[in-house]
């Protein structure tokens, strides 16, 4: 807003000239013009996206005789239409969690040994060789998972059950080969390693060189100053690091399209096969849909994009608070 | 020394890319499943003397069921083989995409698992200015039920016990109802692993029709394109099931012929109730399609399928796919390639390429009607 009053007056003073970076030339007021049309474009892109969705959302939503926050069902193309999002939203939730629950102390392992425990010579090609997952294309990861992770996690299902049947969780009531959520757990919990590693590492090696120092002066050992000084200060970047990582998993598609042995049941016991995600599904049902089958997977969508925004929007909270934290070292 | 190593390695990795790209070769070879890559060349040479190109031109583009790839994939080859300068782009998407496709007018012709819904046809009054969309059943094809059950090479099954299984109420291969359809088989004591589906899909309606028809009792779902019964485990597209099958003892699923054939899949026997039971082949299903009779009115050459013939050799377990078009208002720049096209594929040659390829021909009774129409399109 200050720069459009700074427009109207020609000979801007050089503390406002300062701030808008304008020097009154020809070069600069095009720039400033592309950029802002470029500014405005973006949002009327983004806004026309947004209007498209929830329009088509809503017709699909209207029409659907079951409720759509908990109809165990998605039949769209019946008559009457009837389709619901609780399996999507419980099966994106679970597998969620499981890989979470793998993945962050694994990531926090090796964040915690990149930036403290190992030698600088292999230090930095670990780290590489972590943030290289991250550029392994998802349908991949789906293949390897269906072709080696599947077979090889029946084993370890039959252990889990036979050890731990007895938590309900890791029952295994059904036969079947293990295209289960608890396996898409595992394969989310590999491709979000990368994201988690790197930003817990980054946080890690932000601790304050002092703080180390002054522990192992006092007679800390090693692990004490971790638990003392780096894990404390490191807190909610680790947080914030999971959440990002809870991010990708959400929406994550082809892996959990490649792997699961899709069904619209809810069951808690994450060893059977079956359940769905919301990102799943719209890659499954997608291509057979009929006009109204896709506003439904939009709106399914659409409560997928509001899941992700939450997580994302609560990722940036606990980082902004963060900054101010460090701030106050620096 | 250092040196040596070095070349070794590169070697090595070399060896490894070498052996790892001839492998992805071979996978996109084993894909293929109509099997007549090797032939082919003769069959066009043959057939290129009686493909009339009369009026087609330019760019037809198509699009729709996956069912009918392997048979659009032939007839596309021929029919450009013989006609210079026309070429046709058959997107195998699925029936859904191709009839959104039809009614966006996008397309030439739209093929499809299952005959046009009474709003779709509704909506084809747009594009068909002066007429509708109408079904002509082009392609047959046997549903091939795969199993994979070590020790066991031949199993008969018939349409109730079927239904049992893959509505999870038969659990174990072992079961009593199976045993007694399969004297003299030992039948192991393991469970069944039954696959269907995991998107919406035309076989399985068919699947779901066959079910329903001929095992009112046990099969209680609607026939829709999506899976109905709970329980059992999900895979995307019939290559997708059929890859399960194969991998997973104690399995069972279903997908179209060629894809059994392709992936080695012992297929099961139908006893239909007649004298013996019925191979999953393509004589055997058209066969069965020879009972079916014509729902559609006007022009429509919908078919309804007689899943509960008894005929000597009939496999009861068939799909037909439609080629979508217009009647009457076809755009004036495919027309001409649409019809001399479809001529084609409904002709005599055209519909013997498809034994290759593991489909069946539409009997020559209805055949004779979707000559006829298609000469009239207009």
């Amino acid at each position: 807003m200050a720069s459009t009053t700074q427009l109207d007056i020609p000979p801007a003073p050089p503390a406002r000239r300062g701030r808008t970076g304008s020097t009154g030339r020809a070069g600069d007021k095009i720039f400033l013009g592309l950029s802002r049309g470029s500014g405005i474009l973006l949002l009327l892109i983004m806004a026309s996206i947004a209007v498209f969705l929830s329009y088509r959302a809503a017709t699909a939503i209207s029409e659907d005789e079951g409720n759509f926050f908990t109809t165990f069902d998605w039949n769209p193309a019946g008559d009457p239409p009837v389709f619901g999002i609780a399996v999507l939203l419980f099966g994106t939730v679970v597998s969620s969690i499981i890989a979470m629950v793998i993945a962050v102390p694994i990531a926090v392992g090796i964040a915690l040994f990149i930036s403290h425990y190992a030698p600088r010579k292999l230090a930095a090609p670990l780290a590489y060789v972590v943030d290289l997952l991250a550029a392994v294309p998802s349908i991949v990861y789906g293949i390897w998972g269906a072709l080696v992770l599947v077979p090889y996690l029946e084993g370890l299902n039959l252990w889990l059950d036979q050890f731990f049947g007895w938590t309900y969780i890791f029952e295994k009531t059904e036969v079947g080969v293990a295209r289960s959520l608890f396996t898409v757990g595992i394969l989310l919990a590999i491709m979000i390693l990368p994201i988690v590693t790197s930003v817990s590492r980054e946080v890690f090696l932000q601790v304050p060189k002092m703080n180390e120092e002054a522990a192992l002066a006092l007679g800390a050992t090693r692990w004490e100053v971790i638990r003392l000084s780096v894990l404390p200060f490191g807190r909610s970047g680790i947080i914030s690091a999971s959440m990002l990582g809870l991010g990708r998993a959400l929406g994550e598609t082809m892996a959990v399209a490649t792997v699961l042995s899709p069904s619209f049941l809810i069951s808690l016991h994450v060893l059977n096969p079956g359940g769905g995600t919301f990102a799943q599904n719209i890659a499954a049902k997608f291509g057979e849909a009929d006009a109204f089958g896709r506003d439904a997977l939009i709106a399914s969508g659409l409560v997928l994009f509001v899941l992700t925004l939450l997580v994302n929007g609560a990722a940036r909270l606990i980082i902004a608070r963060r900054k101010e934290y460090s701030g106050a070292n620096a | 020394m250092k040196l040596q190593r070095k070349n070794r390695l590169r070697a090595t990795a070399l060896g490894a890319l070498a052996v790892s790209g001839a492998l992805v070769l071979t996978a996109c070879g084993s894909d293929d499943n109509t099997g007549t890559d090797t032939d082919g060349g003769n069959k066009t040479s043959a057939a290129a003397s009686n493909i009339k190109c009369d009026g087609a031109k330019g760019q037809l583009r198509a699009s729709g069921s996956s069912a009918q790839k392997n048979a659009m994939d032939l007839w596309v080859k021929n029919y450009m083989a013989a006609c210079s300068g026309v070429e046709i782009n058959y997107n195998s998407s699925s029936s859904g995409e191709g009839i959104v496709a039809f009614n966006q007018g996008t397309v030439g012709f739209a093929g499809s698992d299952s005959a046009l819904k009474p709003e779709e046809v509704a909506d084809s009054k747009k594009i068909c200015k002066t007429g509708q969309g109408i079904n002509l059943p082009m392609v047959g094809g046997p549903i091939a039920i795969g199993f994979h059950l070590e020790g066991v090479d031949s199993l008969t099954l018939d349409a109730s016990t079927l239904a049992k299984i893959f509505d999870t109420k038969i659990k174990k291969w072992n079961d009593p109802a199976i045993a007694a359809l399969n004297k003299g088989v030992e039948l192991p004591n393991k469970a069944i692993q039954p696959f269907h589906r995991s998107e919406d899909s035309g076989t399985t309606q068919n699947l779901g029709k066959y079910l329903g028809a001929a095992a009112a009792d046990d099969w209680k779902y609607e026939a829709e394109k999506k899976w109905p019964a709970p329980g059992g485990q999900a895979a995307s597209g019939s290559s997708g099931v059929a890859s399960q099958v194969k991998t997973v003892d104690g399995s069972i699923g279903y997908f179209e012929l060629s894809y059994a054939a392709s992936q080695g899949i012992t297929t099961v026997d139908i006893n239909t109730g007649g004298a013996a039971p019925v191979k999953a082949t393509s004589e055997n299903a058209s066969k069965a399609i020879a009972a079916a009779k014509i729902k559609g009115t006007g022009k429509d050459l919908a078919l309804d399928l007689d899943y509960t013939t008894k005929a000597e050799g009939a496999y009861p377990l068939v799909l037909v796919t439609y080629e979508v078009v217009c009647d009457a208002g076809n755009k004036a720049d495919t027309l001409g390639t649409v019809k001399s096209f479809l001529t084609y594929a409904a002709s005599d040659e055209g519909q013997k390429v498809l034994t290759e390829a593991g489909y069946a021909p539409i009997p020559a009774e209805i055949n004779t009607k979707v000559r006829e129409t298609i000469s009239a399109l207009s």
